[in-house]
């Protein structure tokens, strides 16, 4: 190539082309309305003040693809029968619904560890909430960063 | 039905061993916000509902939602506390319960 | 607002001056050497990588016996842990019947269609892709071992010609970005040296298993390019070419990509 050479281009550019499968268009307006995150806590928690703490929200503040991210919770808790972590939830800001996951746990889980893999459209805020046995409620949040896979295939 | 599912699970450990496992099945997790090249959307069609039994008691269990990854994975924890079966079953929204097993052997 | 990554609209690429140039052996690193820990770790762990799904089913289909001979590819091939061992390493390989280069896939589909006298599997099939990634995934860890076939030349040939060709509407070559910008991004993906260690993979971007001509179809289309169909011989023959620049390096099926 002689000399520098600047390319910039907008996503739709990049989707067109052909081939059998399915695309990610706009969505119709009646998806966007969605609970706010606050609000989908507050289904979870019935409005019970959240403390920070005792949550420890494992997520790769960079991520190379949305569709397929890891999490790990891990919760303080000696997980007793008196004393464990009743469930843990997910929710994210910015998806189409702000739910996640809901994990159910107990005193023969042993250890307050989950891990699973999740899907995030855009950057955005993930909170994760543990319920204890005391009804308490603690939280953490991480933001995150997609970053645009590029090459992708469009397929309409 | 059996699930086209992968499982890892220790197959002894010693008894109160706090043990990983770790369950992925194949499933698209079809969202139910996405369109299809007609323009029409593509239905949502998703596991929501995962639960771990050992020994016939219910020690895990999981809601899921769309923005679970297709070909849900799931890691979790229990107490080695018998040798036995460990069962996991996974809903989707069609109502079909697809399962797997793990024998565990504890000493 | 859309479902996914409506947040970067804009790709900016700078490229420098400079000549085409093939990587040098030290430099030449596999696509996964360019990912993040996460998605390595989910590539390692055969219960993490939904790929190994495809792996199953490939192997389920390998026992199925089919044709009018009720004929399975293990009734010829056996145990594919000893015979399929290497296969994968070595294709595109030259094939004597058609006097053609041939890849992995194509010579899966031929084996069906001429010795199994059954059903052949298209292109893309999930099943042509099970049975490849199942075939692919016995010569994991081996070094891709192109065959030392003069008669291979024309096609490697013309592989390098089409990957060193200006292509699309934004006028790019596969080397502009593959053997010349590999070290950098574009929008957030790394650009890698686009080699077919892994295949088929499980793409995050397609969540599923794809082929290597899937994967190349794609970079086409994000250079504006008319993509060569599935199974055309220009296809093979990058294929063939794309073996040779990999020389060395360990066959990783079934691999994970962004
Ligand atoms: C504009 C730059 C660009 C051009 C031109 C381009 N590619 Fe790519 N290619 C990429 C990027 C970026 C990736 C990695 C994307 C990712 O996986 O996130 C990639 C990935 C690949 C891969 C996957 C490698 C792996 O590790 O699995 C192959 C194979 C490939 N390209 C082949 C080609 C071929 C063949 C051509 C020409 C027909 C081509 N590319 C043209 C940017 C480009
Ligand atoms: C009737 C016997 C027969 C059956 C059935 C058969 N093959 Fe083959 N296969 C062969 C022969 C013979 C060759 C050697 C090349 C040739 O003669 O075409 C071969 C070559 C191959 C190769 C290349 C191996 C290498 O080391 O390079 C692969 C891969 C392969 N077969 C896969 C399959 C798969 C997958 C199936 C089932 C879908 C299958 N074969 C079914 C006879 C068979």
């Amino acid at each position: 190539m002689s000399g520098p050479t600047s390319i910039r281009l907008a996503r739709r550019d990049l989707i067109f082309g052909a081939g059998a499968g399915l695309v990610v268009l706009t969505l119709p307006r009646a998806v966007l309305a969605r609970p706010t995150l606050d609000d989908a806590i507050r289904g979870f928690t019935g409005g019970k003040a959240l403390n920070d703490g005792r949550v420890k929200l494992d997520i790769p503040p960079l991520l190379e693809n949305g569709n397929a991210v890891g999490v790990t919770i891990d919760v303080e808790s000696p997980m007793t029968a008196e004393d464990h972590v009743r469930r843990i939830a997910l929710f994210n800001e910015k998806n189409p619904q702000a739910d996640i996951a809901i994990f159910h746990l107990g005193p023969r889980s042993g250890r307050a560890r989950v891990s699973s893999r999740i899907r995030l459209a855009t950057s955005q805020t993930v909170v994760a909430i543990a319920e204890l046995t005391d009804g308490s409620f603690w939280s953490s949040r991480a933001s995150v960063i997609v970053t645009l896979a590029a090459c992708i295939e469009d397929l309409s | 039905m059996t699930a086209r599912a992968l499982i890892n699970a220790p197959k002894t450990a010693r008894k109160g061993d706090i043990i990983e496992i770790r369950a992925m099945i194949a499933h698209k997790m079809e969202t139910g916000y996405r369109q299809g090249p007609n323009g029409q959307m593509i239905p949502r069609d998703i596991i929501n509902r995962f639960v771990c039994t050992y020994g016939g008691a219910e020690i895990f269990s999981a809601d899921l939602f769309p923005a679970v990854s297709a070909n849900p994975f799931i890691a979790f924890s229990t107490v080695a506390t018998e040798s036995g079966t460990i069962t996991f079953a996974w809903t989707g929204d069609d109502g079909q319960t697809q399962t797997a097993t793990a024998e565990i052997a504890v000493n | 607002m859309v479902w996914r990554k409506p947040g970067l609209a804009v790709f900016a690429i700078i490229f420098g001056g400079g000549a085409m140039a093939e990587i040098a052996g030290e430099e030449k690193k596999s696509g996964s050497g360019f990912m993040s820990r996460e998605t390595q770790a989910m590539q390692a762990d055969d219960t993490s990588n939904p790929g190994m799904f495809s792996v199953l089913d490939g192997e389920r289909l390998w026992r199925e016996p089919v044709g009018p001979a009720m004929k399975s590819c293990a009734s010829c091939h056996g145990d594919a842990e000893v015979s399929m061992r290497g296969a994968a390493a070595r294709h595109p390989a030259f094939d004597e019947t058609s006097g053609k280069a041939i890849d992995l896939a194509g010579r899966i589909k031929l084996c069906r269609r001429d010795k199994q006298t059954a059903e052949p599997f298209p292109r893309g099939s999930e099943e042509l892709l099970a049975l490849t990634t199942y075939v692919g995934t016995q010569s994991r860890g081996m070094p891709v071992a192109p065959p030392v076939d003069e008669r291979l030349t024309p096609s490697r040939e013309n592989g390098k010609r089409l990957f060193e060709a200006r292509i699309g509407q934004l006028d790019l070559s596969c080397a502009s970005c593959h053997d010349d910008n590999w070290d950098k991004r574009l929008g957030g993906s790394p650009i890698t040296q686009a080699h077919p260690t892994g295949y088929p993979i499980y793409r995050l971007e397609w969540q599923s298993v794809g082929s290597l001509q899937r994967r190349m179809r794609n970079c086409m289309v994000g250079v504006r390019a008319e993509p060569y169909e599935f199974g055309s011989q220009e296809f093979i023959d990058l294929e063939a070419y794309l073996n040779t620049r990999a020389s060395g390096l360990a066959v990783e099926t079934p691999g994970v990509r962004p």
